[in-house]
């Protein structure tokens, strides 16, 4: 998981120059990771401690001189170098008080940027695209530099990277609509030049970022439209490829929920290998408000976390050791944050049973044991779906299917989807799902006839959708009380918060068995609560207990009289299941969710007594099936575990324990779950009465004692 | 490859000696060791801490100090008179009386001239070493209260000698004293007792240290006689110290068990003014550490715990190696069983008597790993004292079980066992001839016809034994000059040779026949610790204490092509890094390219027909092995066959029978006969 930290405003920022440039020209590193140099485009360089966010020096420029790169820091020669009026370049050490008094040349052409990689010497960018190593630069300052551009072409991003002792200076220009990535690598020198691949409804890369990993640079670009594609350029270039424009193969990394608007100004910045930093793109669940600071896992395509930013945002964001810098309206924030290393169980919360979902790999082939398909409406879909198929040829774009989901009749809709679900393959459709799922979602929010749950169902079905893409659709099947929804998407969704399912859970509690009684659900999960509901009375005619274990008597209830029966035994599997089937089915489906036992915490306290006490009901009531191991008999694929069911109930004492105490209804139901307890921890402390003394059978075994004399048989090989 | 059955026998009460005191002779790398019975060993520090030689003690004799004196070896006791010993025949040179009293301490100067010793009626005596004994010089100034330690000034020129309550400095020119410094008593309860100083050490610099019985090491100035620092190191008492050739290291030992060590250190890094800073503490003992020394590279410690433990000093090792590992030497490197082999009878060689024991029998058959039914249990036929105050120096069985041989300092007795059914008697054979007056190795001939002797300058006298009694056939003697006394001698199978190897690793062989020197074994470096000759090829397989083996052709005199490859080749790492002797070889008549070897930890049978492990094949192959299928085995075995079931094991010896006799001594058996340590205090108890 990734985490944003609280952040603190580093310094303020001057007047904007234009939409996506506030008043920072550049953010470099300066002489340790705590130090970081801040370039303003009104004449001056400032640098700051970071841990105590106070500026440690500051030099500007004469009036009449304008800065025009961010200036660096040259970690060789521990030396701060900036370019003033597009040709001076001027040096000078920390000690210096003035800038003007330190050593300054002027060179014969217009300089873009200083870029300084950490241990190297800074390297120089001109306009024209020419790159000089500064010192060589500032032996002759008047040497010819040679125009590497074409005319129109601008550059309009640039970075210098290290890896392996090779330094690479890339940078991206513009001509006439077409944007080149240039790698010019040094050692020997060569220039390569690439074509960005556009597309015509694209604009231009509003923000890049670049990162070496292994032998490669990874270059990502982010465009107006919320795509986030990923390019992999070797660190060193090929003997042969130097020659000719190369087109640089792409891929698109994350597509950023926008729904149909665009960015106006915002950034990128790679964190790690699976977690990229987006700053302008709105929160997918907080509506279209897009000052978000959001970390997103590329690998699992979620959002890992997210910060609102006040004011302004521009396409400028810098990442230095663990913080991110981020102009905003009318300041520049540090804003710490953390990933770890992702795998899916940190993604997706607490692991899920890895029991079921092996089961489910090795059985998914078969037809009937699928485990969401909704068997008894889908063939009058597909019928539909095969008259369909042959009057429309070809198949819909999913630009044109959203349309058609915006305006079209519901059943229409449906069809439709269905047909685009079949005929997309399925690289396209992972991308579409997400796109079609939140069309559909917000307009059955707008229109409340609107619900096509087959299309849901069917885009649930693909696998693609995960909680983070659509939020909104497991709060509007709550809405719309579809429970057999709700119930594939906690089976699908990995990455349900908790809030969410605890809301999830207080609708299934807060509505009466007999209304969720007439919902269809998934056949299997209620087949598994039929048979654990019926086998309590065959188990009870059985005489109950095996394994010869029988649960010494209580104190409390002790009685001379045979007739004992009577009395009621907590342990015994009288107790019938306090909910209906569906609703247990539903429950079970609750109880598999993954999730993390803090933030459930507080959520949970949102249940009411009653539905508390129904709720630990039915887990007491499940517990006990399987503490008498009801539940191994029962062919099933996804059944709660134990261990789940126990977590489960901890979580929910402890949520209501104050309430669970006073409350004269619950009373009765605690000490049944007291007793339960009580009897185990007694039978566990039997059992490990028995492992000693077994162990001390297996020692007394090793260490025979030999007395004083024996004869005994060895062998030599 | 093969099944024996084996007699595990575990009623030999062996019970070795609480350690008294140590010496080390910095010279020839010699530490000697004296024991609570007044045993002397010598254990040589290069050599892998073998134990050379064996001067068994007597009763009443009490060691209390050790000192070398350049060579020689002298020691004093609580009965009053000073010893020097013979190292070379491995005895007492003489004893003389010091009139003072119990002597709690006896210590020589750097210089060799003189030696003190520290009396129980207060005086401290002045002896002159001579070239060939001890004279007495003079009493320093007669003081108020036993010396209980003595400590010389490396110049000689001035003597520290720790009392009750106090230390005293004498000048030896004058025998004056010059100062008196007190050690305080203990705190509370213990403030009525006196304050012993067990130990002082005298230092070049001037500065004397004392270990007292309050628990304190205390650092004194010789000039001024006051205190400069002191450490209390324990709550008991502090018994032993031992400073460093360069005086740069101190080694403190208590009675808790533990050793401290000290050193001379500067406390500001790159200054001069050092200071004795407690540096480490090593927990080997469970016991008093009644004797500490610091070697080159190892502090030696020995107490009631009756192990000499040899800890390294790792900071002075580069290299891991067999040297820089912890030694516990509990059992001592001779072999205290002989076993009739052809009879079934065990002889037990006590300090002070002997057992002989008879094997029980089995019945029926096991398979491996069992242990059969004992159908007859073993049975004591004899338990013999020793006359006299001397201990036991060695006994011998003779392989029909008829003689019985043991020797102690002084005399040389032979009996002969009758033994029919349940009766059990024993003759002295009285007429013994007079050469025989002791013996510091006895060995039967094979088929007990003959006796063999070993006796001083490395000579082997032969007796021929019969119904009648016993007649002086000869006298064996070495071409070499040697002098020293024979440990080990091996008779072979047909009659015709005999093997002897003494102290200075000479290894002779005789021709029995002509009684004349038959040739010698090439001096290798390290002490044989074990040897036998081959039954059918005459072949002499020597153990050394390195861990080397060597089999020597007394036919062909020379070494065997077996043996060359040995050395060519190398032995496995696991083989040389042991850290005990082998302690006898035997052969197994039924197959003869087996050798049987033991040392305290294992068993091994070595297959001279098998291929020799490299570096990197696994030594210990015998699990590997079993779980093989058989027609596997042969392809992945090698030489080496190691059995490691028994542990603590004083004696193996394959009866003609073919059952191997195992007699282990267990240490838990032996630290449970000693008397408790001092009690402390642990958590929670």
């Amino acid at each position: 998981m990734a985490a944003l930290y609280e952040g603190y405003t580093l310094c303020g920022v001057g007047p904007a120059q234009n939409s996506s440039i506030s008043g920072i020209l550049g953010i470099e590193l300066g002489r340790d990771i705590d130090h970081v140099l801040v370039t303003d485009s009104s004449r001056s360089v400032t640098v700051y401690k970071v841990s105590d966010q106070k500026p440690t020096g500051s030099w500007t420029v004469k009036q009449g001189q304008i800065i025009t790169c961010a200036a660096v820091f040259n970690t060789q020669s521990q030396e701060y170098v900036v370019v003033t009026d597009n040709k001076v370049v001027r040096v000078w050490k920390e000690d210096d008080v003035y800038m003007e008094r330190a050593f300054k040349a002027t060179v014969s052409a217009a300089v873009l940027r200083v870029l300084s990689a950490a241990d190297s010497e800074p390297v120089v960018l001109f306009c024209c695209g020419a790159v000089r190593f500064l010192d060589s630069l500032l032996a002759s300052p008047q040497q010819p530099i040679e125009d590497v551009l074409a005319e129109e072409e601008m550059i309009r991003w640039s970075t210098v990277l290290k890896a392996d002792h090779q330094l690479v200076v890339l940078f991206s220009t513009e001509q006439r609509g077409e944007h080149w990535l240039y790698a010019h690598r040094f050692n020997p020198n060569t220039l390569v030049k690439h074509r960005l691949e556009t597309e015509p409804c694209l604009s231009a890369p509003i923000s890049f970022s670049a990162r070496c990993r292994g032998s490669n640079i990874h270059l990502l670009y982010l465009y107006l439209n919320g795509s986030l594609y990923e390019s992999v350029l070797p660190l060193r270039s090929s003997a042969t490829g130097a020659e000719g424009v190369q087109a640089l193969p792409r891929s698109l990394l994350l597509n950023l929920p926008l729904g149909e608007e665009e960015l106006i100004s915002g950034a990128a910045v790679v964190l790690d290998e699976a977690h990229v930093a987006v700053v302008g793109s709105p929160h997918p669940s907080a509506g279209h408000c897009k000052d978000y600071l959001c970390i997103w896992n590329t690998h699992f395509q979620t959002l890992q976390a997210s910060k609102e930013m006040a004011g302004r945002i521009y396409s400028q964001l810098w990442c230095y050791s663990g913080k991110l810098y981020v102009p905003h309206g009318k300041m520049l924030s540090v804003i710490p944050f953390e990933c770890q290393k992702s795998s899916l169980a940190a993604t997706m919360g607490k692991l899920k049973q890895s029991q079921s979902e092996s089961k489910s790999c090795s059985l998914l082939s078969s037809w009937t044991a699928q485990p969401h398909g909704d068997i008894t409406q889908t063939p009058g879909i597909k019928s539909r779906m095969s008259t369909r198929n042959t009057s429309i040829k070809s198949a819909l774009t999913v630009d044109q299917l959203i349309e058609h989901i915006k305006t079209g009749a519901g059943e229409d809709v449906q069809a439709e989807v269905g047909e685009f679900i079949r005929l997309t393959p399925q690289t396209d459709l992972q991308l579409a799902t997400g796109r079609m799922a939140l069309e559909l979602v917000s307009r059955s929010q707008t229109d409340a006839n609107f619900y096509p749950q087959c299309a849901f169902l069917q885009l649930l079905e693909t696998r693609y959708l995960c909680y983070s893409v659509c939020p909104e659709l497991l709060s509007l099947a709550m809405v719309k009380k579809d429970f057999h929804l709700c119930q594939i998407a906690f089976q699908i969704f990995p990455d349900i918060p908790e809030a969410v399912t605890c809301a999830c859970l207080k609708a299934i509690l807060s509505t009466p068995d007999s209304e969720i009684e007439t919902v269809n659900l998934d056949t299997e999960s209620v087949i598994f609560m039929k048979v654990l509901t019926q086998n309590q009375s065959g188990l009870e005619e059985e005489g109950g207990q095996q394994n010869g274990f029988c649960p010494p008597a209580l104190e409390s209830d002790v009685s001379d009289t045979p007739c004992s029966k009577l009395q009621r035994d907590p342990l015994a599997l009288d107790m019938s299941c306090p909910v209906g089937l569906h609703k247990g089915a539903l429950l079970n489906e609750v109880l598999q969710t993954a999730y993390s036992d803090k933030p459930l915490l507080p959520h949970l306290k949102d249940l009411t007594v009653p539905e508390v006490i129904v709720f630990l009901q039915y887990l007491l009531f499940i517990y006990l099936k399987y503490s008498h191991d009801a539940h191994k008999q029962i062919p099933a694929l996804r059944t709660p575990s134990f261990s789940q069911i126990i977590d489960w109930i901890c979580i929910l004492l402890d949520a209501h324990f104050t309430v669970l105490a006073v409350a004269p209804e619950a009373k009765r139901l605690v000490s049944d779950l007291h007793k339960f307890v009580r009897s185990q921890v007694k039978l566990y402390a039997e059992l490990g009465k028995i492992e000693g003394s077994l162990q001390v059978l297996k020692k007394s075994k090793q260490s025979e004692d030999f007395g004083m004399y024996s004869i005994e048989v060895i062998e030599l090989f | 490859m093969g099944e024996f059955k084996v007699h595990r026998v575990r009623f030999f009460d062996y019970m070795p000696s609480g350690i008294r005191a140590l010496a080390f002779n910095q010279h020839n790398e010699r530490m000697a060791v004296a024991r609570m019975d007044g045993t002397v060993e010598i254990f040589h520090c290069s050599d892998r801490f073998f134990q050379e030689k064996i001067i068994p003690g007597r009763e009443q004799c009490g060691i209390e100090g050790l000192s070398w004196v350049g060579e020689r070896l002298f020691s004093a006791g609580l009965n009053g008179e000073i010893t020097e010993y013979d190292l070379t025949n491995q005895s007492v040179k003489y004893t003389i009386e010091a009139y003072g009293g119990p002597i709690w301490t006896i210590t020589g100067n750097q210089q060799g001239t003189h030696l003190v010793v520290g009396c129980e009626d207060g005086t401290v005596k002045l002896f002159e070493v001579n070239e060939d004994k001890i004279q007495f010089e003079r009493n320093l100034d007669r003081q108020k209260g036993r010396i209980i330690s003595l400590s010389w000034h490396p110049s000689g020129s001035k003597i520290a000698a720790g009392m009750m309550d106090r230390i005293q400095v004498f000048d030896v020119e004058t025998g004056h004293s010059i100062h008196r410094m007190l050690a305080d008593r203990g705190v509370g309860t213990s403030r009525s007792k006196e304050c012993m100083v067990w130990s002082v050490v005298y230092l070049s610099d001037g500065t004397i240290i004392s270990g007292d019985s309050v628990g304190m090491v205390k650092m004194w100035n010789d000039h001024t006689g006051t205190l400069i620092k002191s450490h209390n190191v324990t709550k008991c008492d502090v018994l032993a110290l031992s400073v460093s050739q360069n005086e740069d290291s101190l080694v403190v030992g208590t009675s808790e068990g533990f050793v401290v060590q000290f050193q001379f250190i500067s406390m500001v890094l790159e200054k001069d003014d050092k200071e004795w800073v407690r540096t480490r503490t090593f927990r080997n003992h469970t016991h008093d550490v009644r004797a500490v020394a610091e070697i080159t590279t190892a502090v030696v410690s020995g107490g009631m715990d009756t192990q000499l433990v040899v800890r390294p000093l790792l900071d002075k090792f580069e290299v891991k190696s067999s040297a820089s590992a912890l030694r516990k030497i509990n059992f001592p490197h001779r072999s205290l069983v002989s076993c009739a082999r052809k009879s079934g009878l065990m002889l037990f060689q006590y300090p002070g008597h002997l057992e002989l024991w008879r094997l029980g029998e089995s019945e029926g058959q096991g398979i491996p790993g069992s242990s059969l039914l004992v159908k007859r249990k073993p049975e004591k036929l004899l338990h013999l004292k020793v006359k006299g105050e001397d201990h036991i120096r060695c006994s011998a069985v003779s392989p029909c079980g008829e003689w019985i041989a043991y020797s102690t300092a002084s005399s040389l007795r032979l009996y002969r066992l009758h033994c029919d059914n349940n009766n059990v008697s024993i003759t002295k054979i009285s007429k013994i001839p007079k050469v025989l007056s002791s013996a510091s190795q006895l060995c039967f001939s094979s088929d007990s016809s003959h006796l063999f002797s070993a006796s001083t300058q490395s000579s082997v006298h032969l007796v021929s034994l019969s119904q009648s009694g016993c007649k002086f056939v000869g006298t064996l003697k070495p071409k070499s000059g040697s002098h020293q006394a024979i440990h080990l001698l091996a008779a072979s199978e047909d009659g015709k040779w005999l093997a002897s190897a003494n102290s200075d690793h000479e290894v002779h062989v005789y021709n029995l026949h002509t009684q004349k020197p038959h040739c010698t074994v090439p001096i290798y470096s390290s002490a044989v610790s074990a040897m036998a000759i081959h039954p059918t090829t005459n072949c002499l397989f020597m153990m050394h204490a390195d861990q080397q083996m060597f089999e020597f052709s007394i036919e062909q005199k020379q070494y065997t092509d077996w043996s060359r490859l040995v050395q060519r080749k190398g032995l496995h790492d696991i083989w040389l890094g042991r850290d005990t002797p082998c302690l006898n070889v035997m052969f197994n008549p039924q197959n003869p390219s087996h050798v049987i070897l033991h040392d305290t930890y294992m068993l091994c049978i070595i297959d001279q027909s098998l291929p020799l492990p490299d570096g990197k094949t696994q030594f210990y192959n015998q699990l590997t092995l079993k779980s093989l299928p058989k027609e596997q085995r042969r392809s992945h075995s090698h030489a080496f066959k190691v059995c490691k079931t028994f542990k603590d094991i004083l004696c193996v010896e394959l009866m003609s029978d073919q059952s191997l006799v195992v007699v282990e001594r267990p240490l838990e058996d032996i630290s449970t006969q000693l008397p408790a340590p001092i009690k402390q205090k642990k958590f929670a108890t």
